[in-house]
């Protein structure tokens, strides 16, 4: 577990050459060795290898627009999987994530409407409700020390009851009103949903956000004390209570944070599309979870990075794609991405072992 | 317990948060445009109630949740069973064994009637025997035009998919399409292949199907962008429905692409975006129709006696072509989610 600890980020800044350790006590493994024991590595290889091979077998992948298409897609998934891989580092993961997002779209589009408020309230409320999901979500799991797996199966079923539920109670229909004609509508959607120009290619904000995110996730990870607490808790909550980690705090903010996440993709599409179906949003907390684990997040937790679950949705992004600008037959889809998952989650402990062994 | 954690003072925050909510509102941050202000107050059609008993109707579908197609279908459901006086009970589930299910438990309810979906026939071919033993009468509507005289249910209401994708073709042609791409938005699903498979077999173009994750619209709105710009000579994108269709709109624009989109099935949005022209035309097989029919059908039997279709041929509810010249006399009803 140490090894996450203090570890640089190996995957953009080889360490310098030469840095031995003289002491004697413990003997320094390879350098290569030291990078590939990092969770992240075997993602970043595979995310080059799809990418390359995508390079090469779809012509239009390398056209500047195509990549930007590409990385939206892989940004919707991205933003959420960062939140997501952040609480499955501290142990608990949230299966809520998917229809948690279509709740906070839900939130804000009929708050706004039917009260006939201005936008911006919507989105305030929505982001309370977002956070209170989490907020419960995390005061169950600490609370009853019942696995995350059930607690957040409730949820989930609970939000997707509800989210349906009050639509058509307060809508009389099953999808939100649009709202596009409403104060507020235009400075929101320039802040979760515009895109701007790049070389002559429109680059959607999501995709910086998501970077944003990815390098404050990073930061916080491995700079910070409240990082050390996340992997603290994911590694051994007994021990690290014992050595004075806020646990119950350290969790149920991981949650919030998911919530959080949950919320900003939310605002994205209600923005973009103006109105949202209660019914979507399904099954994707599964994607997101298989981009964190993998991005080479433990389901154990107590390892894991920031950077990891970014090559891990890039993939999502990449494959999902790439497989239509190749003009190839997308029933294979799911297969494809299922044998991928399986393939990343062995490489990674293959490598794990390989690198780690003395 | 860690009780005294830093978190307590945090749990402050929301309250704190949720007062300025109350204040912004107070202050009178309301909207000038839209909202539930500017929605017409337009009441849902209503022709009187008749005398005759009461009477209980099951409706058993293969609904996803929060599908605004299947809610148009309740919603005509509900509409006739308020005007004839009778208890709709509705059920529905996406998987075959479990619909199946709730048909078998509409029966031990010993209903006086049953309105089903035959998206999986054999999987529910048990189960309507039983109603007949149980003499039950059966209905059946939306998805199994082809099917449902084999499982000896008195009338079919809905619309044939292929027969549907067959106009469309047609109608691409007459639009002077070339080259046409089908986005599914549900692997696995008859009657959505069966539509492209229909406009397929008349489009003179070549048509091409794509297939996205219809539970995640910003995928949806990616795909169909990779797809158009991966192949530019696309100058149709048929969806199968009508929040797809609005989305493509978004994903055109993002490919930078001129095709022109069409789609199956129609929803408010959908109205007025035909009426802007970013659409060019909906098949719509009406399904506040078929809802209204199958429940009605079932008083008249029990009342009059009666079939529809002469108890031999299916009732069409579609394709009724929605296009920029007849779009004015849907909108209204469409706005109030029953078109």
């Amino acid at each position: 577990m140490s090894m996450t600890h203090h570890a640089e980020p190996a995957v953009s800044t080889p360490p310098a050459p030469g840095r031995k350790e003289s002491d004697g006590r413990t003997k320094q493994r390879p350098l290569a060795l030291r990078l590939l024991a990092r969770p992240e590595v075997g993602v970043f290889l595979g995310a080059v290898a799809v990418y390359v091979f995508f390079l090469i077998a779809a012509p239009p992948v390398r056209d500047g627009s195509s990549m930007a298409n590409i990385l939206y897609q892989s940004s919707t998934i991205g933003i959420m999987a960062l939140p997501v891989a952040l609480l499955m580092i501290g142990g608990e993961f949230d299966l809520s994530a998917g229809v948690a997002v279509i709740t906070s779209a839900l939130t804000a589009s009929m708050l706004s409407y039917q009260l006939t408020m201005n936008v911006w309230l919507g989105v305030i409320v929505a982001l309370l409700v977002s956070l209170g999901i989490g907020f419960l979500n995390g005061w169950m799991v600490v609370r009853t020390g019942l696995p995350s797996f059930l607690i957040t199966l409730g949820t989930f079923l609970i939000l997707q009851g509800v989210n349906l539920a009050v639509t058509k109670l307060v809508t009389t229909n099953v999808a939100t009103d649009d709202i596009s004609d409403m104060d507020g509508f235009g400075q929101a959607k320039k802040i979760f949903a515009s895109s701007f120009d790049v070389g002559g290619v429109q680059v959607k904000i999501t995709i910086v956000y998501w970077l944003v995110f990815a390098a404050i996730a990073t930061w916080v990870l491995l700079r910070t004390k409240y990082g050390n607490w996340i992997f603290a808790v994911g590694g051994n909550k007994e021990s690290a209570r014992a050595v004075g980690v806020p646990v119950t705090f350290t969790k149920i903010s991981l949650f919030m944070l998911v919530g959080f996440g949950a919320w900003f993709v939310g605002m994205h599409q209600l923005f973009t599309f103006n109105t949202v179906q209660s019914g979507e949003g399904v099954g994707q907390e599964l994607i997101y979870i298989s981009a964190a684990v993998i991005g080479g997040c433990l389901l154990t937790g107590g390892a894991g990075s920031a950077i990891g679950p970014v090559f891990g949705a890039f993939m999502f992004g990449m494959v999902q794609q790439g497989i239509v600008y190749a003009g190839w037959n997308p029933d294979w889809f799911k297969a494809f991405l299922g044998v991928m998952l399986l393939g990343a989650v062995l490489i990674n402990l293959w490598v794990q072992r390989t690198a780690t062994r003395r | 317990m860690d009780s005294s954690s830093p978190f307590r003072s945090s749990r402050i925050a929301p309250v704190v948060a949720m007062a300025a909510a109350v204040a912004l509102t107070l202050a009178g941050c309301s909207s000038s445009s839209g909202g539930k202000k500017s929605e017409e107050s337009a009441d849902g059609a209503s022709a009187g109630k008749a005398s005759t008993p009461q009477m209980t109707v099951a409706l058993v579908t293969h609904q996803s949740p929060g599908d605004t197609f299947w809610d148009i279908v309740r919603k005509g459901a509900e509409a006739a069973a308020a005007k004839d006086n009778v208890k709709l009970v509705y059920s529905a589930d996406p998987n075959a064994g479990n619909q199946a299910n709730l048909i078998q438990n509409a029966i031990d309810q010993k209903v006086d009637g049953i309105a089903v979906t035959l998206a999986k026939p054999d999987a529910l071919k048990d189960v309507i025997a039983k109603a007949k033993t149980a003499k039950i009468p059966v209905v059946g509507l939306n998805s199994g035009v082809s099917e449902w005289k084999n499982l000896g249910l008195m009338e079919f209401f809905g619309q044939d998919e292929t027969v549907a994708g067959e106009a469309l073709g047609n109608r691409l042609n007459s639009e002077g399409a070339k080259k046409a791409v089908c986005v599914i938005q549900e692997q696995g699903n008859i009657g959505l292949t069966q539509r492209c498979a229909g406009v397929k077999k008349t489009f003179s173009g070549t048509t091409e199907t794509l297939y996205v994750n219809g539970t995640d619209m910003p995928s949806v709105k990616s795909t169909i962008t990779a797809k158009l710009s991966q192949d530019k000579a696309i100058d149709y994108v048929v969806t199968l429905g009508a929040p797809f269709a609005l989305t493509a709109v978004q994903s055109k624009s993002d490919a930078g692409s001129k095709a022109k989109i069409a789609t199956f099935d129609l929803n408010k949005d959908l109205t007025s975006a035909i009426d802007k022209g970013t659409i060019e035309f909906a098949v719509d097989q009406q399904p506040y129709l078929q809802g209204y029919l199958a429940i009605d059908s079932l008083w008249l039997y029990k009342n009059n006696g009666n079939y529809m279709g002469g108890g031999e041929q299916p009732v069409l509810t579609g394709p009724a072509f929605v296009d920029k010249t007849n779009v004015d006399a849907v909108a209204s009803f469409a706005a109030k989610g029953t078109r």
